[in-house]
């Protein structure tokens, strides 16, 4: 099994939820994230002076799943999620060594 | 001669009518997205700031000072010149202030149409701008002895002057300024509901200051206005909620944007009209400006915390129930249900002309800034939030 782990842009989330949600993806955990990445936030010009707005509001989504279904999400990620700008965020996919289910006996 | 009683009384409501630009503030804050929240908030402040500034220097002049043309007052008050401490009833420098607070406030309203994408500098010129071409005058035609009052047409609290300026106003404006980036794309969630609610708390309670308050007196007008104040507020409250319903959940949100519509269309109206008729001229403001709020949202416009459809829409029908339900019983006029076509359609002209009025000047203003100086942030900005790039503070809620 694999973990996708995607940190977006907070107002892609409705989009991607829908997408996963419409291809049967239905388990997710979603936190509000702030972060930066390569391109150090965002500068802002004021008058000659640079402010720099160094970490932005993000979503960061996971999803737990079997290998063969990790490209599908990978992919509706990639493209609900894309603006094509940057600070569209990153994808990490780990391997998931157990998974149980806390209602289970 | 001065009435203590009177004096004091104005003193109390020109107190609480300040407290609304907050309100408004706190109204509007809570429905934008959460990295907007402070801007919106100190959109209001820094509105009722310029104003104030304004209407002290040359604002009151021109609204009130003797009438050139019907259409604009004289300079003979510039920096409060001739406005004393005597009066007749209570003080001219307190009714000079009194109307100085709803000048502040209806600049505040009208930030709804330049939400979360307004530059500071330039909402600071355009304010200005605004209050003294589009608020002055109206105020002269309504209250400072313009065409409208020679015509006779009544607006009690400010229902054109307030009202249909500053909602006519955050349409025009919005058309100018543009959609917000992601309008209609992405789901733009209200950052704090409560935030709302305790906003449209301060404005109803401030309300009572608005609409009594403009009897200038403490007397019997005065607490007809403050009961159909209050139950024209909770019918809307109750129709646009009861309207929603049909179509889904009833929010808070529908409920307390009601009753901002049953205040605003009693406004003009609440020294002329008994408590009955309150109720359907409360009543049909929410299912009314229910519907103009549906409307924008399906014509795609991003006039974004609705001060048009509230407002706007809500002081038009404001300014023609006056001319229905207006009784000789409270002020010595009938409206049209008694019989008197005139008054009706003396209501309609005003309303019209303040409309159209508005809504170009409004507009020209906007693009004259728009071309100059620039009315709008820069994407990054505005992606960023104008909590951070206009105040560099932020809001964790």
């Amino acid at each position: 099994m694999k973990k996708i782990e995607a940190v977006i842009r907070p107002e892609k989330l409705e989009k991607v939820s829908e997408a996963l949600l419409d291809k049967g993806h239905h388990a997710m955990t979603v936190t509000e994230v702030r972060g930066r990445g390569a391109q150090r936030g965002i500068a802002l010009q004021f008058r000659g002076k640079e402010i720099l707005v160094d970490l932005i509001p993000k979503v960061k989504i996971e999803v737990v799943t079997e290998d063969e279904k990790t490209d599908e999400i990978v992919d509706i990620i990639k493209t609900y999620a894309h603006t094509g700008k940057n600070g569209d965020g990153k994808i990490f996919i780990y391997d998931i060594e157990k998974c149980l289910s806390v209602r289970d006996d | 001669m001065i009435d203590s009683g009177d004096t004091a009384f104005i003193i109390i409501c020109t107190a609480m009518v300040m407290l609304m630009t907050p309100g408004v503030g706190l109204f509007y804050a809570g429905m934008v997205r959460r990295k907007s929240v402070i801007s919106m908030i100190t959109l209001a402040f820094v509105a009722f700031a310029v104003v104030s500034i304004q209407w002290v220097l040359f604002g009151y002049s021109l609204a009130f000072g003797p009438d050139i043309a019907g259409f604009i007052g004289g300079l003979d008050h510039v920096g409060l010149a001739g406005v004393g401490l005597d009066g007749d009833g209570i003080p001219d420098i307190l009714f000079m202030v009194f109307q100085l607070v709803f000048a502040g406030l209806t600049l505040a309203i009208l930030t709804s149409g330049i939400a979360e994408r307004v530059k500071l500098s330039a909402f600071i010129v355009f304010g200005l701008l605004w209050t003294t071409l589009v608020y002055d005058p109206l105020a002269h035609w309504a209250w400072g002895g313009g065409w409208a009052s020679q015509l006779g047409a009544l607006d009690f609290a400010g229902g054109t002057v307030v009202h249909i300026s500053s909602g006519f106003g955050a349409l025009a404006a919005a058309l100018v300024v543009g959609k917000r980036l992601g309008f209609g794309q992405e789901t733009m969630e209200p950052a704090n509901i409560p935030l709302t609610l305790l906003g449209g708390a301060l404005l109803w309670f401030g309300w009572f200051g608005f609409n009594a308050g403009s009897e200038l007196a403490a007397d019997g007008i005065a607490a007809n206005a403050f009961t159909v104040t209050c139950v024209a507020a909770s019918a809307g409250a109750l129709a646009w909620m009861g309207a929603s319903w049909i179509k889904g959940k009833p929010s808070s949100l529908g409920m307390i944007s009601g009753a901002i519509a049953g205040l605003v269309a009693i406004t003009p109206a609440c020294g002329f009209v008994d408590t009955m008729s309150a109720i359907v001229i409360g009543a049909v403001a929410g299912v009314l400006c229910y519907a103009a709020l549906l409307f924008r949202l399906k014509k795609g416009l991003d006039e974004s915390l609705d001060a048009w459809a509230i407002h706007g829409v809500g002081g038009f029908w404001g300014a023609i129930a006056t001319g229905i339900f207006a009784t000789a019983a409270i002020c010595g006029v009938d409206g049209l249900i008694y019989g008197n076509v005139d008054q009706f359609v003396i209501q309609l002209i005003d309303a019209v002309v303040a409309v159209l009025y508005a809504f170009v000047v409004t507009y020209v203003l906007a693009m004259l800034v728009e071309k100059t100086i620039g009315l709008r942030v820069e994407e990054d900005e505005e992606y960023v939030g104008l909590d951070i790039a206009q105040h560099g503070e932020s809001v964790r809620m």
